[in-house]
C-alpha cells in the first residue's frame, strides 16, 4: 500500500475541539479568560484593599475619644516628620540598606559561581542548599540566630576560641551598632535579617550571570580588559536587573518585617514594629497607614534611583 | 613552494605539536602551522574537526595541553587574551547589550587609557571603515545582524591588532549580504595588510577568500595549501569529499582506466559527456555508464551515474548540453590528466 493511498479518518468532532475552533477566531476572550481570575484578585482583593487602608493615612484620630475622624488633613502625614516617628523611619532604612548591600555582597559571589563554573550536579546542590532553608519555620530560624548571637552563644565562644574575643568586645563598645551583647543589637538584627533573605536575592542574580552570554566576558579580555575591568564595565552592569530585583526583596522584607526586631535588637522600634503597635492596642490606624506608606515611597524612590543609574539599561 | 610559506620572516602565527584535549575528546590534535604576516589564512572543516579551538587557542581562550605557540615570535602559552596582540570578531558578534555602538568600538580604547575625544574619533574613523558612520548613538539591538557584524568588525579592528580572527563572522547572514561581506573583508584585509584567521565550515567562502586553507578533520590539519590545490589535488578521502564534493577513483578502477594503481581523486566537471559515436579524445578513457539521477543546478546540470562495473560517479556537465534521463545509458570521458593522486588511507 502506498503512502498516498492511505485513507485516515480526520481526528474525532467533540465540544473541546469546537470550543478551541471558538476561541482561536476570538483571541481576546483566551486573554480575557487568562486574566480574569488574577486580575479580580490582585485589583481588588489586593490593592482595593491596600488602598482602602492608606487612604486612612488623610484621617486622623481624636484626642480624646481615641476615634477616627474621618476628615481630610496632613497632620497624621505631618506626624511622621515629628523626631520620635522620623527616628524609627530612618533606622529601619538605615537597617534594610545595610541588611541589602550585606545580602550583595555575600550573594553575588556564590550566584557567580552557581552561574558560571558549577556543572549540572553542583547546580542542584547549590539550588538545595539555597531554598533548603526557606523550608523550616521562619520563627525557629530567629530564635536560632538569637542563640548563636547570644553572649555566652556559639559565635562568641568561637571568637573566644579564636582569640577573637577581644576584636568582637570591641565592635560591641561601638555607639550605634553595638550593644550588651550581639543579640541586642543592631548588628545581630542585620545579621539575622540577611541570613533570612539571602536566598532572595541569590536567586535572581545567579539567573541574571545566568544570562550573561560568555562570548561578552571573552570579548571584554579579547579587546584588553582584565579581570577586574572585565568585571566592572560588563558583568556587574549586566548582572545589575537581578541585583536590584533581589534588593526590592531584601529592602522590602527587611522595612515590613516586625518579628526580628522583638527577639533580638534593642528596645528602639522599627517600622514594622510601629504599626503593628499603632493599629492594635494604640487603635491608631491612620498613623499606622501613614507608616505603612513609607515603605512603598522609599522602594518607589529606590526603583526611580535605579533606573537613573542604568541598572535596567541591560534588560 | 607558495610565497608564504617560503617567507623567511617571523610568522605571524606559529603552532608546533599543539594539542588540547577536553576530557576523552582530543579537539586539536598535534597541529603544526605557520601563519605569514598579511595573509589571509582560512581554517576549513566540520564542526568538531578543532578549527574554532585552534582559533581559540591564538586568541588565548584556551590554554594548550602540549605544543608551542607564538604571535610574532613570542611565545603566548600561559598569556592571557588581555595580554595578546589579537582581536577576535566572534560568531554571535559579542556586542555589549548596554553601550550603544560608539561605545562597544571604544571599548577596547578606553581599555588602553585613551582621552575620550581621541577614543570618540578614533570609533568613528572605524565605524566609517565598516560603512557604519553616523550609527554611534544606537544600541546593538537596534542594528541588522549585518550591520552588528560591521560593528564587532570594527571593535576589532580600531585596536589595532596584528592579527584578526574571525569565528564563523558570515554564518548568521543571509546569502546576499554573505558574498557582499566577502569581498568587503577581503578588500579591507589588502587595504589593511593585516593578517586574518577566518574560520569556516563553507567550502566556498574558504576558497574564494582565503590566500591559503587549512583543512582540518578529527583535530589534525589534513591539507595546507593555497585553494586551488586543496580544490584541484585534494591531499586525501576527507578532502576530496569535504571540499567541493569530488570522486573517488579506487585502484581497480584507475587501472581499467588506463593510469597507474593507486587512490586518485576526480572532480565533477573534469568528466565529459560524449555524443553517440563521437570518438574518444586523446589522453582520456572512455566507460559506459547509465544515468541514475539528474539535478539541473543552473550553470551545470549535475548527474549522477553508475559505470558498467558499478561504481557510482558524479560528473557536472554544462547546463546547456541535452540533458540525459534517468535510466538512460551514455559515454563519458575521463581525461587522465584530471585523475589526481591521493594519499593512501585516512
Amino acid at each position: 500500500m502506498s503512502l498516498a493511498s492511505l485513507d485516515l479518518p480526520a481526528p474525532r468532532e467533540g465540544v473541546l475541539r469546537r470550543l478551541s475552533d471558538a476561541l482561536l477566531r476570538h483571541r481576546q476572550l483566551i486573554v480575557l479568560l487568562l486574566l480574569a481570575p488574577p486580575l479580580i484578585w490582585l485589583g481588588l482583593v489586593y490593592l482595593g484593599s491596600l488602598f482602602v487602608f492608606l487612604g486612612q493615612a488623610i484621617f486622623s484620630i481624636d484626642e480624646f475619644s481615641g476615634t477616627i475622624v474621618r476628615e481630610p488633613t496632613t497632620a497624621t502625614l505631618l506626624e511622621l516628620f515629628r523626631p520620635a516617628n522620623f527616628d524609627i523611619l530612618m533606622r529601619t532604612v538605615g537597617i534594610a540598606t545595610a541588611v541589602t548591600l550585606l545580602c550583595a555582597l555575600i550573594a553575588f559571589p556564590i550566584a557567580y559561581y552557581a552561574a558560571r563554573y558549577a556543572g549540572p550536579r553542583a547546580k542542584a546542590a547549590f539550588y538545595l542548599a539555597v531554598m533548603m532553608p526557606l523550608w523550616s519555620s521562619y520563627l525557629v530560624k530567629v530564635y536560632g540566630w538569637k542563640l548563636l548571637l547570644a553572649k555566652e552563644g556559639a559565635i562568641s565562644w568561637f571568637a573566644g576560641r579564636l582569640g577573637l574575643d577581644g576584636a568582637l568586645n570591641a565592635w560591641l563598645a561601638l555607639p550605634l551598632v553595638g550593644g550588651p551583647s550581639l543579640s541586642v543589637s543592631y548588628t545581630g538584627m542585620v545579621l539575622t535579617f540577611t541570613y533570612l533573605w539571602l536566598p532572595f536575592m541569590i536567586l535572581p542574580v545567579q539567573s541574571a550571570l545566568e544570562r550573561v552570554p560568555s562570548s561578552l566576558i571573552e570579548a571584554a579580555g579579547d579587546l584588553g580588559a582584565g579581570p577586574g575591568y572585565t568585571f566592572r564595565s560588563v558583568i556587574l552592569p549586566l548582572a545589575m536587573p537581578g541585583v536590584v530585583a533581589g534588593a526590592v526583596f531584601t529592602f522590602s522584607l527587611t522595612l515590613g518585617d516586625y518579628i526580628v526586631p522583638q527577639i533580638i535588637g534593642t528596645s528602639a522600634l522599627v517600622l514594622g514594629q510601629a504599626v503593628y503597635t499603632l493599629q492594635g492596642t494604640a487603635g491608631n490606624i491612620p498613623l499606622a497607614a501613614a507608616f505603612s506608606l513609607v515603605p512603598i515611597l522609599v522602594m518607589a524612590l529606590f526603583l526611580t534611583l535605579a533606573k537613573r543609574t542604568g541598572a535596567f539599561d541591560a534588560m | 613552494m607558495h610565497a608564504f610559506t617560503a617567507s623567511t620572516a617571523i610568522p605571524a602565527v606559529r603552532f608546533a605539536g599543539v594539542a588540547r584535549h577536553f576530557g576523552a575528546v582530543r579537539a586539536v590534535d598535534g597541529v603544526d602551522l605557520s601563519i605569514a604576516p598579511g595573509e589571509f589564512f582560512a581554517m576549513l572543516g566540520p564542526s568538531g574537526s578543532g578549527k574554532t579551538t585552534c582559533l581559540r587557542l591564538i586568541a588565548g581562550f584556551e590554554q594548550p595541553d602540549a605544543g608551542h605557540i607564538e604571535i610574532f615570535g613570542e611565545t603566548v602559552e600561559g598569556l592571557p587574551p588581555y595580554r595578546r596582540p589579537v582581536n577576535t570578531v566572534f560568531q554571535d558578534y559579542a556586542l555589549f547589550p548596554h553601550l550603544s555602538v560608539g561605545e562597544n568600538v571604544a571599548y577596547g580604547l578606553k581599555v588602553r587609557g585613551v582621552a575620550r575625544a581621541e577614543r570618540e574619533r578614533l570609533a568613528r574613523e572605524a565605524l566609517a571603515l565598516v560603512k557604519l558612520a553616523g550609527l554611534e548613538t544606537r544600541r546593538p539591538a537596534q542594528l541588522s545582524g549585518g550591520q552588528r557584524q560591521r560593528v564587532a568588525l570594527a571593535r576589532a579592528l580600531v585596536v589595532r591588532p596584528k592579527v584578526l580572527l574571525l569565528d564563523e563572522p558570515l554564518g548568521a547572514l543571509d546569502l546576499k549580504l554573505r558574498e557582499e561581506m566577502q569581498v568587503e573583508l577581503k578588500s579591507l584585509q589588502r587595504a589593511l595588510g593585516l593578517s586574518f584567521v577566518f574560520v569556516t565550515h563553507d567550502q566556498g567562502e574558504a576558497l574564494s577568500m582565503a590566500d591559503r586553507v587549512a583543512v582540518f578533520n578529527e583535530g589534525r590539519i589534513v591539507q595546507v595549501g593555497p585553494p586551488e590545490e586543496v580544490y584541484e589535488r585534494p591531499a586525501n578521502r576527507f578532502v576530496a569529499a569535504f571540499v567541493g564534493a569530488a570522486n573517488v577513483i579506487e585502484s581497480e578502477m584507475a587501472v581499467t582506466l588506463g593510469a597507474a594503481g593507486g587512490l586518485y581523486s576526480l572532480r565533477p566537471e573534469k568528466i565529459a559527456l560524449l555524443a553517440a559515436g563521437a570518438p574518444v579524445p586523446d589522453h582520456a578513457a572512455a566507460i559506459e555508464a547509465h544515468v541514475v539521477d539528474v539535478s539541473y543546478q543552473g550553470p551545470v546540470r549535475r548527474l549522477a551515474v553508475r559505470t558498467s562495473a558499478g561504481v557510482a560517479l558524479t560528473a557536472a556537465v554544462p547546463a546547456a548540453h541535452r540533458a540525459p534521463a534517468s535510466g538512460e545509458s551514455v559515454r563519458l570521458a575521463i581525461p587522465l590528466a584530471a585523475l589526481m593522486p591521493m594519499e593512501g588511507e585516512r
